[in-house]
């Protein structure tokens, strides 16, 4: 499992993956729809809006922060937990430990592959974002951008790690579905897609600074719709990156030790 | 149909035991229940720490919709969406048949078969919810509201029902269609908010294609006594035309399975 068959197995296992979408499109245009809840919640917080702002946040924000939520959303998901539990069950898992490659860059590079698509799925959204609102919100700085793009990746695999160490828990709990769910509705809640971070009462919001929701999505949409100066970016994305790393470290030690505990069923 | 009350009654003892059967997930899943019944109202308390209304709803009469939205998820996610995610599997392995030859309708058999008994949790969690609602309120229904609203609440579940009865046919169709339930499920969502947020397309949509009004807004407005008698008899009638479609489309659609060979 070495750093260079790794990297030679990559455009292969990118390729893999691309295919995998393009052949389930179907299916992922109903995943794509079925991530809607932003939009919902933009009719909602429009009608809230309607009579006065909500904070910084008029109209036009809103659209912009929702649309933009959608497009991230789409950009940074992950599966690979509902892919780990179905292969722990069914042991298909044992063929992944017969390749090369870890299995944390085979799910990864599976992930990655289908960006394009749902970068195409998520456009009609950016386009009416834009007809309607225009280019005011996004911010000017060039640096703004540097940073907006590391928070990018930082937020994806935080989801990604998230999702494979949920994942790993299956081979201790035989299924660890019920655990992700929990993950995920804490998600919901704190990482902006429902609520922008900066409408909670204070004391939520620390407390949503020090879990790792917000970096997933808020973060990104916040960097995007010129929430923060380069100071308070630098920093939140710095924050960023300690939440990815620690997750990495957690995610190493959960793997190592589930490993020893997976036994294929009639494997 | 006596016969159909003591078969349904098998049906949810059967559920039942294959529930509790893993317990940790059974208790689990109750736990779940409740923590997602709580962060679901969070929003809620967000929009009206900034508002006192909302599109013409205060606090306390939006809490009745997010009520409803319970009690009707607890339906949807417990009764419907299990039992037919089932029927989409049978379909695809061909096993329908031993669903066919069974001397009751196929179509009651299909809605009552896996029924997840913890999501009765919901309705206490609602329950709680009017509770606290009308105590903010500092009033009570009148007893033609509750009546109003249960008879609204038979009319949203029959509207469920066939929605569910409409996705899975089209399993006949074409066969992968389990995503088409969690897409309907997260349209479902947009209940939890009085229809009057909505504007425009999402309206008309939200109140005569998937009319998620009927599900949530308007048993609320029975329930403060301000929804119009032509209004509540429409809907009655809504879900009647709904029913009758969803069960002509499931014979047809009946028609074209070409069972396991």
């Amino acid at each position: 499992m070495s750093v260079r068959s790794t990297v030679l197995a990559l455009p292969t296992l990118l390729r893999i993956g691309f295919a995998d979408a393009v052949a389930y499109r179907a299916e992922m245009i109903v995943w794509t729809l079925s991530a809607t809840m932003p939009l919902i919640m933009l009719a909602l917080w429009l009608a809230v809006a309607s009579e006065a702002p909500m904070g910084r946040l008029g109209q036009p924000e809103l659209i912009a922060y929702f649309l933009a939520t959608f497009v991230v959303r789409q950009l940074t998901a992950s599966w690979v937990c509902w892919k780990i539990n179905t292969e722990v069950r069914d042991g298909t898992l044992a063929m992944r430990l017969l390749r090369p490659v870890h299995p944390l860059v085979a799910y990864g590079a599976e992930n990655l592959a289908a960006i394009p698509l749902r970068g195409i799925l998520s456009l009609p959204a950016a386009i009416v974002a834009l007809a309607l609102v225009g280019t005011t919100p996004l911010p000017r700085d060039p640096v703004l951008w540097i940073l907006w793009a590391f928070s990018m990746v930082g937020a994806w695999l935080i989801t990604l790690l998230a999702n494979f160490a949920i994942g790993c828990l299956a081979l201790f709990l035989e299924s660890s579905i019920k655990l992700m769910d929990v993950w995920f509705t804490l998600f919901l809640v704190f990482s902006g897609y429902l609520i922008p971070v900066e409408l909670f009462p204070p004391l939520v919001r620390t407390i949503g600074d020090w879990l790792p929701f917000r970096y997933q999505l808020g973060l990104p949409v916040e960097i995007m719709t010129s929430a923060h100066d380069r100071a308070s970016a630098l920093t939140l994305v710095g924050q960023q990156w300690a939440i990815v790393v620690l997750h990495l470290g957690f995610t190493a030690f959960v793997w190592r030790r589930g490993l020893g505990r997976f036994a294929a069923y009639g494997g | 149909m006596i016969r159909y009350l003591r078969l349904l009654g098998v049906q949810l003892r059967a559920s039942a035991l294959l529930g509790m059967q893993y317990r940790i997930d059974f208790a689990l899943d109750g736990l779940i229940e409740v923590f997602w019944a709580i962060t679901s109202i969070i929003p809620l308390f967000v929009v009206y720490s900034a508002r006192a209304t909302v599109a013409g709803w205060s606090f306390g009469e939006s809490l009745l919709v997010v009520g409803w939205f319970t009690l009707l998820a607890a339906v949807l996610e417990g009764a419907i969406s299990p039992s037919l995610t089932n029927v989409v599997e049978h379909i695809r392995k061909g096993t329908l048949d031993f669903v066919l030859i069974k001397p009751a309708d196929a179509q009651f058999l299909v809605c009552t078969a896996r029924i997840q008994p913890w999501r009765a949790i919901n309705v206490v969690t609602a329950v709680i919810i009017f509770g606290y609602a009308f105590r903010l309120l500092g009033h009570s229904p009148t007893f033609g509201g509750i009546a109003m609203s249960l008879a609204l609440l038979w009319a949203s579940t029959a509207v469920l029902f066939s929605l569910g009865i409409l996705t899975v046919s089209a399993a006949f169709y074409v066969v992968r269609i389990d995503n088409l339930m969690h897409l309907f499920i997260a349209i479902f969502d947009a209940a939890r908010w009085p229809s009057a947020v909505f504007r425009g397309v999402i309206r008309f949509i939200f109140t005569f294609v998937i009319p998620l009004a009927l599900m949530t807004t308007y048993p609320a407005q029975a329930l403060l006594g301000t929804l119009p008698v032509s209004t509540f008899v429409l809907s009655l009638l809504g879900a009647c035309v709904f029913v009758g479609l969803s069960r002509l489309v499931w014979l047809r659609a009946l028609g074209k399975y070409t069972s396991a060979s």
